[in-house]
C-alpha cells in the first residue's frame, strides 16, 4: 500500500472541500482522480502532497503517518496544471533545482539531469528559458523536475489541461510508457473522463467532495455504482419514467417493471450504443426520425427524435451506418437492448440514498 | 505596457487614415501642445539649471561644489539614501509578500497605509516627528533623559525620509508579486526548499526587475526630499543640511550661481534615474515581448520519443 487515504475531510471556513474519503493506492498503479470542478480531486492531491493539510483524518505514505511531515520531507513530485516552471531558470537548472536543494554532488546532479532529459526528449532544450519552450516541452520538463529528486509518488495536477488536442493524446500514451517504465506511483487530477479511462489502471471518482466510486475503468463504466458515476463516465441516455401496470414508460418507450407500485417514478439509463437501429420500419418496437449524424471518426452519435419529440441517443459504427443507408431526416425504427435502473423514488427512501445503497438492479444486464 | 500598446498600433496601421483617427489637423494640433508644453516647463529649466551652474566657468562651478558646507550636505545626502533605501526594500518586500501571497484580516487597511505618504503633505509628515520625537513632544523628555537626539539631527532626517519614501519598493513589487502567484514557491517547496531558499533562488529572481525599478524611485526621492526633511532637520549648513536644503539656503544668502551648482547635481542624479528607469523598462518589455513571441520552431511537434512503442 503506498497511499492511503483514511477519513479525509477539508474544509476551507465553512465550505466542505473534501467529505470522509477513505482510498488507497498501490505501489506502482497509476491511479486518476477525476470528478467535475470543484468535486475536491485537486484539493486531495495537494493534501496528498502536504500543500493542504486535512482538517480530520490521516493520510499515510508507504505506512507512515505524513499529517505532520511536511511538504518537503514527503518526498514526492507535483506537476502543477500551471506547470510552475522556474521562469528565470534554464531547463537544466529547473530540473536540477530538486537535487541542488537536497545537496547532491554537481557530477551526479549532472549525470541524472542528462539521464532524464534524454528519457524526456528533451535534448538540444537545457539551456532554454520556459518561455521558449512549447506547451508539451513545458510539461515533460515539468514532470522531469518533479522526477529527478526521485519521489515515492507523482502527483499530477490536470496535466493534459494546458496542451491542445493533438499534443494532449501523444502526452497521454507517453505517460502510460512513461509510468511503465519508471513504475513510481503515480496519481493524477482530470476532469476528462475520456483521459480517466485510458490512461488509469484505476479511477477514483469525486461529486462535490464525496468519493462517489472507485475502480478499474472497465468496472467504472459496466457497472456504475449510482447515477452521477453512470452520467459521468461515458454518455448516458436517462429517462424520467412513470410505471402503471408494472411498466415504467416515457412517452412511447416502455421497460417492463415487475414488482413496482403503480404511480412509482424510475430514472432509467441506457448507453448509446445499446440502442439498436433498423432501417426496416417494421423490424424494431420504436420509430424515430434521424436527426443529427455527429462524426466521432470511426464512431457516429446520432440524435433520434421521436414523434412525441424525445431525444434517445445512439452511437454505431461508420459502417453499420453505410449499410443501413442512414442519413439525416431518415425515419428509423429502433429498440433499447439493455438498460439499467439507476434511481427509482418511493415513500420510503430519498432518491440518492436509494440509488447509493440499493442491491443492483433487478432488471437489464450490466450496461 | 504603454510601450507595447503603443508598438502594436503604429505597426498595424495601413498607410491610409483609419476610419477612427483622428483628423491630421487635430492630431498635429495635440501634439505640438504637448510637445511645446514638454519644452516650456520641462527641458528648459532643466537646460537653466545646468546654464546658471556654469554661469562663472568650470572654476566656479568646482569651487561651488567642493566647499566644505556642500561636501557635508553631498554626505549626509548619500547616507539618507544608503540608510534609508534598504530600509523600505526590506519593508517594502515584507509588506508586498504579505499583501499578494496571503489573505488577512486588515489588508485593505495595510494597502491604504501604504499609500499614506503619498498623500499626506511632507511637511505635514516632518511635523508628525517633531510632535513624535521633539523636545516638547510625546518622547521628547525620555530621549533627553537618555541623551538622545532624533530631531534636528540626522536619526530624524532618516525617519522623515523612511516615512516619506515608503511606498515606493511597496508599490512596485505588489502588481508583480500579485501577477507571478504562488505556484513556482509551491513548486519549490514540493521540490525540498525551505522558506529562505524559495525567496533566494524564485521569488527574488522572478520581481528582480520590479524590485530594481522601486528601488530607483525611492533612491531619487531619499535624496531629493526637501519638506519633510526640512521641518526635521533644522537645516544646520555642514550638519544637517542635505542637498536640497542647501539649494534653497544658498538661494536665499543670493548666491544663485552656487545654488544651481548644487542643485545641477541634483538633476544630474534626476537623469541618471531617468536613464536608468528607462533601460529597466526597456529590459522588462524585452523579456516580456520574447515570452510573448518566443514561439520554438517546433512548437507543432510534441517531440516525444516513445510514442512509437505503443503502437
Amino acid at each position: 500500500m503506498s497511499i492511503e487515504l483514511r477519513k479525509i475531510t477539508k474544509k476551507f471556513g465553512e465550505v466542505t472541500a473534501v467529505n470522509d474519503v477513505n482510498f488507497a493506492v498501490n505501489d506502482g498503479e497509476l491511479v486518476g482522480l477525476l470528478g467535475p470542478s470543484g468535486g475536491g480531486k485537486t484539493t486531495v492531491l495537494r493534501m496528498i502532497a502536504g500543500l493542504e493539510i486535512p482538517t480530520e483524518g490521516d493520510i499515510f505514505i508507504r505506512g507512515q503517518r505524513v499529517n505532520d511531515v511536511s511538504v518537503q520531507r514527503r518526498n514526492i513530485g507535483f506537476v502543477f496544471q500551471s506547470y510552475a516552471l522556474f521562469k528565470n531558470m534554464s531547463v537544466f537548472k529547473n530540473i536540477a533545482f530538486g537535487l541542488k536543494i537536497k545537496k547532491w554532488k554537481p557530477a551526479d546532479i549532472a549525470a541524472r539531469v542528462a539521464e532524464l532529459i534524454e528519457l524526456f526528449g528533451l535534448s538540444s532544450l537545457e539551456k532554454r528559458y520556459p518561455h521558449q519552450l512549447s506547451g508539451g516541452q513545458r510539461q515533460r520538463v515539468a514532470i522531469a523536475r518533479a522526477l529527478a529528486p526521485k519521489p515515492s509518488v507523482l502527483l499530477l495536477d490536470e496535466p493534459f489541461g494546458a496542451v491542445d488536442a493533438k499534443i494532449r493524446q501523444e502526452l497521454r500514451e507517453w505517460l502510460v510508457t512513461l509510468h511503465h517504465d519508471l513504475n513510481v506511483t503515480t496519481i493524477f487530477v482530470t476532469h476528462d473522463q475520456e483521459e480517466a479511462m485510458e490512461v488509469s489502471n484505476r479511477i477514483v471518482i469525486f461529486s462535490k467532495g464525496n468519493l462517489e466510486q472507485i475502480g478499474t475503468p472497465r468496472e467504472v463504466y459496466e457497472q456504475p455504482r449510482n447515477e452521477f458515476v453512470a452520467r459521468f463516465v461515458g454518455v448516458m441516455n436517462v429517462l424520467e419514467t412513470e410505471v402503471s401496470g408494472e411498466i415504467a414508460r416515457l412517452n412511447e418507450i416502455e421497460f417492463p417493471a415487475p414488482g413496482h407500485a403503480d404511480g412509482a417514478r424510475l430514472r432509467i439509463g441506457f448507453r448509446p450504443y445499446a440502442v439498436q437501429i433498423s432501417n426496416d420500419l417494421a423490424l424494431l418496437p420504436y420509430r424515430a426520425v434521424l436527426r443529427h449524424t455527429f462524426f466521432l471518426g470511426i464512431l457516429l452519435r446520432l440524435e433520434l427524435e421521436l414523434p412525441s419529440g424525445l431525444i434517445v441517443r445512439s452511437r454505431i459504427t461508420k459502417e453499420e451506418y453505410a449499410q443501413l443507408g442512414l442519413e439525416d431526416g431518415r425515419e428509423v425504427s429502433f429498440q433499447i437492448k439493455n438498460y439499467r435502473v439507476l434511481a427509482s423514488e418511493s415513500a420510503k427512501l430519498p432518491p440518492e440514498l436509494e440509488a447509493r445503497y440499493q442491491s443492483p438492479p433487478s432488471i437489464g444486464e450490466n450496461i | 505596457m504603454a510601450g507595447i500598446t503603443k508598438r502594436q498600433f503604429t505597426a498595424g496601421r495601413a498607410k491610409s487614415r483609419r476610419g477612427t483617427e483622428e483628423s491630421p489637423f487635430a492630431k498635429w494640433t495635440l501634439i505640438s501642445i504637448a510637445m511645446a508644453f514638454c519644452l516650456v516647463f520641462l527641458l528648459l529649466p532643466l537646460v537653466n539649471v545646468f546654464a546658471q551652474a556654469f554661469a562663472k566657468g568650470w572654476a566656479g562651478y568646482w569651487k561651488a561644489i567642493t566647499e566644505p558646507e556642500a561636501w557635508a550636505a553631498m554626505k549626509l545626502t548619500l547616507l539618507i539614501a544608503v540608510v534609508s533605501v534598504p530600509l523600505n526594500v526590506v519593508f517594502g518586500l515584507a509588506a508586498a509578500w504579505a499583501i499578494a501571497k496571503f489573505e488577512f484580516r486588515g489588508k485593505a487597511l495595510l494597502i491604504t497605509l501604504i499609500d499614506l505618504p503619498f498623500s499626506v503633505s511632507p511637511v505635514v509628515a516632518g511635523l508628525m516627528f517633531i510632535v513624535l520625537f521633539g523636545l516638547q513632544g510625546y518622547f521628547g523628555e525620555w530621549l533627553q533623559q537618555h541623551d538622545l537626539q532624533i530631531i534636528y539631527a540626522v536619526p530624524g532626517i532618516i525617519l522623515a525620509t523612511v516615512f516619506i519614501t515608503f511606498p515606493f519598493v511597496a508599490r512596485e513589487l505588489i502588481p508583480v508579486m500579485q501577477a507571478t502567484g504562488t505556484d513556482q514557491e509551491q513548486a519549490a517547496l514540493t521540490l525540498g526548499a525551505n522558506g529562505w531558499q524559495t525567496f533566494w533562488h524564485v521569488t527574488l529572481p522572478s520581481v528582480k526587475w520590479g524590485l530594481l525599478y522601486g528601488i530607483i524611485l525611492c533612491n531619487a526621492r531619499a535624496m531629493g526630499e526637501f519638506g519633510a526633511v526640512r521641518v526635521v532637520s533644522g537645516n544646520v549648513a555642514g550638519k544637517t543640511q542635505s542637498m536640497p536644503l542647501r539649494v534653497e539656503s544658498l538661494n536665499d544668502e543670493f548666491q544663485g550661481q552656487a545654488a544651481f551648482a548644487v542643485a545641477s547635481l541634483l538633476a544630474v542624479l534626476a537623469l541618471v534615474t531617468l536613464g536608468f528607469k528607462t533601460f529597466l523598462e526597456w529590459r522588462q518589455q524585452r523579456e516580456f515581448e520574447l515570452a510573448q513571441h518566443a514561439g520554438p520552431a517546433e512548437a507543432e511537434d510534441s517531440g516525444i520519443p516513445i510514442t512509437s512503442k505503443i503502437e
